[in-house]
């Protein structure tokens, strides 16, 4: 098998071990990048000589022990929201398609502190505002299962990747399901932790309350390495948060008895497609069976997560999409009339249209006189939302549910109805609200042959459970690679 | 003719003097080259994000306490969103919905001698602008973004104050409370103070209050003076014609004594005023709040009571040295190094004042040090040099923080107190000046004032005139 095949931690292994060096896992890379690049369209940048460049001091740093870490010397691809030096990142915007940063985020940071290896910046929806990468003004990326089909978003470059086998693993960001969804529908697992985990320092924000950074790799496993790996209190973030119990690793255990989970009703209701109900439901059997007690319960407000979220994230990001007006980096239109003109001209052409709706859905929910009812009504439910899983939480250690209503979509049928892309987060929506920790992970196919997620979301900081009812569950399957992959 | 009572409330802005910035760790120092005091931060970078300082929440509490305001325990941040090439982001990072102090007062002296209460509505802390730097060669504009992130607070009264006199007393009520509290040097020309004035006119014993406006670039206390009349003067020349004074924000042009609408409120920018995300609510606990109000530094009032019993001076010195702090500091410092606070305290009120006039300085201008001003009154204590050779070196101390005691013996400047060489000198005098003798031998008792301005000059000023009057009348009867 290919060493893009492999999960990033049996990579860290094998160049451990000497078996293969950090150069023969980037050659690898950069091979299977070239061979798919042009059907899947993953990445915005590849950084082949940096990558390659980067290989050899990381191999020399293995040897003489400056790394050790399970992830020395693997290959990882990173969502292009994340900063990294010297490096083009552009949130798949034209206005930010010339964009340098001077610094690099602090997820990245920690990646290369541990010895990895990036390869280069991969695809998502402009500004991660999407479900189906389709936004990106790079082109759209294909779902490797299916290149008639969209991967998801926002995260679809990073997800499409990993399923691709063009990385080990990748970095994503989940600002209200963009790396669970795309890891449902591409066949691989993904993790959003607690909010406040993962510095944001770095991140180009979209919406800077829900934003959190997560892996994206093959399994449990290598999601519970990588986030032990970048989740770390940092100074520059304030509202990152002093953890003790980050050592995600202790829980892959095969164990979940007497865990009890509950299944929202209100989740499993219309709109779920169902073929993705029973694949779900049959792994709520599965862990029932090792000893997980499950329950249905209502979890409510269900309907009252997507106005919500609509209206905080948007708000936030008009604003921190402000800074994006052609005066200090980044496109400027060529020809302008002073500066209103300029401004207007330089958003106008450098911004694509689900951006610019998000904008003006932002700027008005702001504006004076609709504040209250609008962004204060938001607020207000997002914190009845938040009540409602505490309340849940109070009576089992994780939710089960579906990652999305329904398996990846066919390319160009979402961006036509834009409140039917809506309604597609409706799962993973709410995560985010309350700033809980999820993972999404295979758990079979439907009869198209596309992947079918299953999502545990667990309380706050108790990432450690759900990583071992997923890792316990991950046990009674086999990883599937993509037709693609396997060279189909 | 119709009476008008004008209504004034003032927004004030006051640079901190904490060492960096408020939300990155770039120095705040004035001046340095273009965008030398930068970072991914105050630059608005994607991706950078605020952690704010812990030394501005200090000083905006207090500012506050010095206020008589509330402290809001839990407070928060919120983005003020305008589009402007000084402002990196497109955002301030300001207060609005919870600002750090609230409904505050301090008393201010009116004109006849009373005292007046002004309310202060709030007080809250945001983050100042970069500047812009138009090319005088080129069509372009350039950005400094030195001052971007530079911490301040934005102190907004109550609409209390009646005159020109009454705000005046109030800006400077709170300059010298801020300075005493050490966070702001509170300079208006520097623009570390900026005073914002919104008034309005009602026709005198009516309640309701006029439309105000708000007039902005206000950067003397007499600019403040003259804006203040001149606006009054408008509004009541628009309301006796019949019109209507509009609601806008115009600016002050001192040098034409008039100001020019800049904005009407029609066309009032919507700042869409939201919760900062990026930084969590301040939570200020009873314990800090505590050590804050512990930490409070002696304030005018206190120190003028203290300086009346400590050191034993009268009211007026102690009112003229308290009524800045860094007089008082000079003023503590050298007397306690000489333990001579009257004679301090008269360097000080005479000397210095007049320097500082005859220079237009501000007292925080001054260079010389206590230490040389101490041994200065230890020369005069000595009698080693008499008063005007005093003044004299003092000048030197002023300009230049020269050593008094190396200058004096440097310049040959000692008083001569050598009985025989002043007595040779006085009979010289005595000699060459027969009708001021005669004069003083007729009763002309004056004349021997020119007597010893004649030895003083034969002298080169260095004599001791005690010991001159001393001789010359011994020689004269």
């Amino acid at each position: 098998m290919s060493l893009m095949g492999l999960t990033a931690v049996s990579l860290g292994k094998k160049i451990k071990a000497g078996e293969v060096s950090a150069i023969e896992a980037v050659q690898e890379a950069l091979a299977s990048i070239h061979e798919k690049e042009d059907v899947v369209n993953s990445f915005v940048t590849v950084e082949e000589e940096r990558a390659l460049k980067r290989a050899k001091e990381v191999q020399k740093g293995i040897e003489d022990g400056t790394y050790t870490g399970a992830l020395a010397g693997v290959p990882v691809a990173i969502k292009d929201n994340m900063c990294t030096k010297g490096v083009l990142t552009t949130c798949s915007s034209k206005i930010l398609e010339n964009y340098i940063p001077a610094f690099s985020s602090e997820a990245v940071l920690r990646l290369e502190k541990a010895g990895a290896i990036i390869l280069g910046k991969t695809n998502m929806d402009e500004f991660a505002m999407g479900s189906t990468t389709e936004t990106s003004a790079f082109g759209t990326t294909k779902n490797p299962w299916n290149i008639g089909h969209v991967p998801g978003g926002s995260s679809g470059g990073s997800c499409a990747a990993v399923a691709a086998e063009e990385c080990s693993y990748a970095l994503g960001s989940d600002t209200g399901g963009s790396i669970r969804q795309p890891s449902s529908f591409c066949g691989v697992t993904g993790m959003k932790p607690t909010y406040g985990t993962v510095s944001r320092y770095g991140l180009i924000a979209y919406g800077s309350s829900l934003d959190q950074i997560g892996p994206v790799a093959k399994d449990v496993t290598d999601c519970a390495v990588i986030l032990e790996t970048i989740a770390a209190h940092d100074k520059k973030d304030s509202t990152s948060v002093e953890r003790k119990d980050c050592d995600f690793t202790s829980a892959l255990k095969d164990d979940v008895k007497g865990m009890k989970i509950g299944i929202p009703r209100d989740y499993f209701g219309d709109g779920l497609d169902a073929e993705v109900r029973e694949k779900v439901m049959d792994a709520a059997k599965t862990l029932e069976a090792k000893g997980a007690v499950v329950e249905e319960f209502d979890l409510s407000l269900v309907e009252y997560a997507i106005p919500a979220y609509y209206v905080i994230a948007c708000a936030e990001a008009s604003s921190n999409l402000a800074r994006f007006d052609g005066v200090k980096y980044g496109f400027r239109t060529d020809e302008y009339d002073g500066l209103h003109n300029m401004y207007k001209k330089t958003r106008s052409e450098g911004f694509g249209a689900e951006v610019k709706r998000r904008i003006m859905l932002g700027s008005f929910v702001l504006s004076s006189g609709y504040y209250d009812a609008y962004y204060l009504k938001a607020l207000r439910t997002k914190a009845l939302i938040k009540q409602a899983f505490d309340k849940a939480f109070s009576q089992y250690d994780m939710i089960l549910a579906p990652a999305a209503p329904t398996t990846a979509p066919r390319l160009g049928d979402s961006l036509n109805d834009p409140i039917k892309m809506y309604l597609g987060d409706i799962y993973t929506i709410s995560v985010n609200l309350a700033g809980l920790p999820g993972i999404s992970l295979p758990c079979g196919k439907d009869s198209k042959g596309l992947p079918i997620g299953l999502q545990l979301i667990g309380n706050c900081f108790e990432e450690k459970k759900i990583i071992q009812a997923a890792y316990a569950f991950e046990l009674t399957r086999e990883y599937e690679h993509c037709p693609l992959a396997a060279g189909k | 003719m119709k009476q008008f009572e004008t209504v004034i409330g003032l927004e004030v802005h006051v640079e901190l003097a904490t060492k960096t910035k408020i939300f990155c760790s770039c120095s705040t120092e004035f001046g340095g080259e273009p965008n030398s005091h930068t970072c991914p931060v105050c630059t608005g970078m994607p991706g950078s994000l605020p952690v704010l300082n812990k030394q501005v929440v200090e000083y905006a509490i207090a500012v506050g306490l010095a206020t008589n305001c509330k402290i809001t325990q839990n407070c928060k941040f919120d983005r003020k969103n305008y589009f402007y090439p000084d402002n990196p982001q497109n955002y301030q990072i300001s207060q609005l919905y919870l600002p750090i102090c609230r409904d505050g007062w301090i008393e201010v002296e009116t004109e006849d001698g009373g005292k007046k209460k002004v309310g202060i509505h709030e007080i809250h802390m945001e983050e100042d602008a970069g500047k812009l730097i138009h090319d005088e060669w080129g069509e372009n504009s350039l950005v400094d973004f030195n001052r971007s992130g530079v911490p301040l607070i934005e102190i907004v009264s109550e609409p209390d104050m009646r005159s020109a006199d009454e705000v005046i007393a109030y800006l400077e009520k709170l300059r010298l409370m801020i300075q005493y509290l050490g966070a702001s040097d509170c300079k208006l020309q520097e623009g570390s103070m900026r005073a914002d004035v919104n008034l309005s006119v009602r026709e005198a014993g009516t309640e309701e209050f006029g439309t105000r406006t708000e007039m902005k670039n206000l950067n003397s206390f007499k600019a403040i003076r003259r804006a203040i009349e001149g606006e009054r003067e408008r509004q009541i020349d628009l309301i006796e014609a019949g019109e209507k004074v509009v609601q806008e924000t115009r600016r002050w042009d001192d040098a034409k004594e008039y100001s020019y609408a800049m904005r009407s409120k029609e066309d009032a920018q919507d700042y869409r005023y939201f919760p900062e995300p990026d930084l969590v609510p301040v939570i200020i606990s009873d314990e800090w709040l505590q050590e804050i109000k512990s930490r409070q530094p002696e304030l005018r009032t206190e120190k003028l009571e203290r300086y009346k019993k400590e050191f034993q001076i009268p009211e007026y010195d102690a009112n003229i040295i308290t009524s800045n702090k860094r007089l008082a500091d000079i003023f503590e410092e050298t007397t306690a190094i000489c333990k001579n606070p009257k004679k301090v305290s008269n360097w000080l009120m005479v000397e210095t004042m007049r320097l500082l006039k005859e220079h237009e300085m501000e007292p925080e201008q001054i260079t010389f040090s206590p230490e040389n001003l101490a041994k200065l009154i230890q020369l005069t204590d000595d009698r080693a040099i008499n008063s005007s050779v005093a003044k004299e070196v003092f000048e030197k101390i002023f300009a230049e923080d020269i050593d008094p005691e190396a200058y004096v013996e440097e310049n040959g400047l000692k008083t001569v107190s050598d009985d025989g060489a002043l007595r040779s000198t006085i009979e010289k005098v005595i000699a060459d000046n027969p009708q001021s003798v005669e004069d003083y031998h007729n009763g002309k008792k004056k004349a021997i004032g020119f007597l010893v301005g004649q030895t003083m000059k034969a002298m080169q000023g260095k004599a001791d005139p005690a010991m001159v009057n001393q001789i010359l009348a011994e020689l004269l009867n």
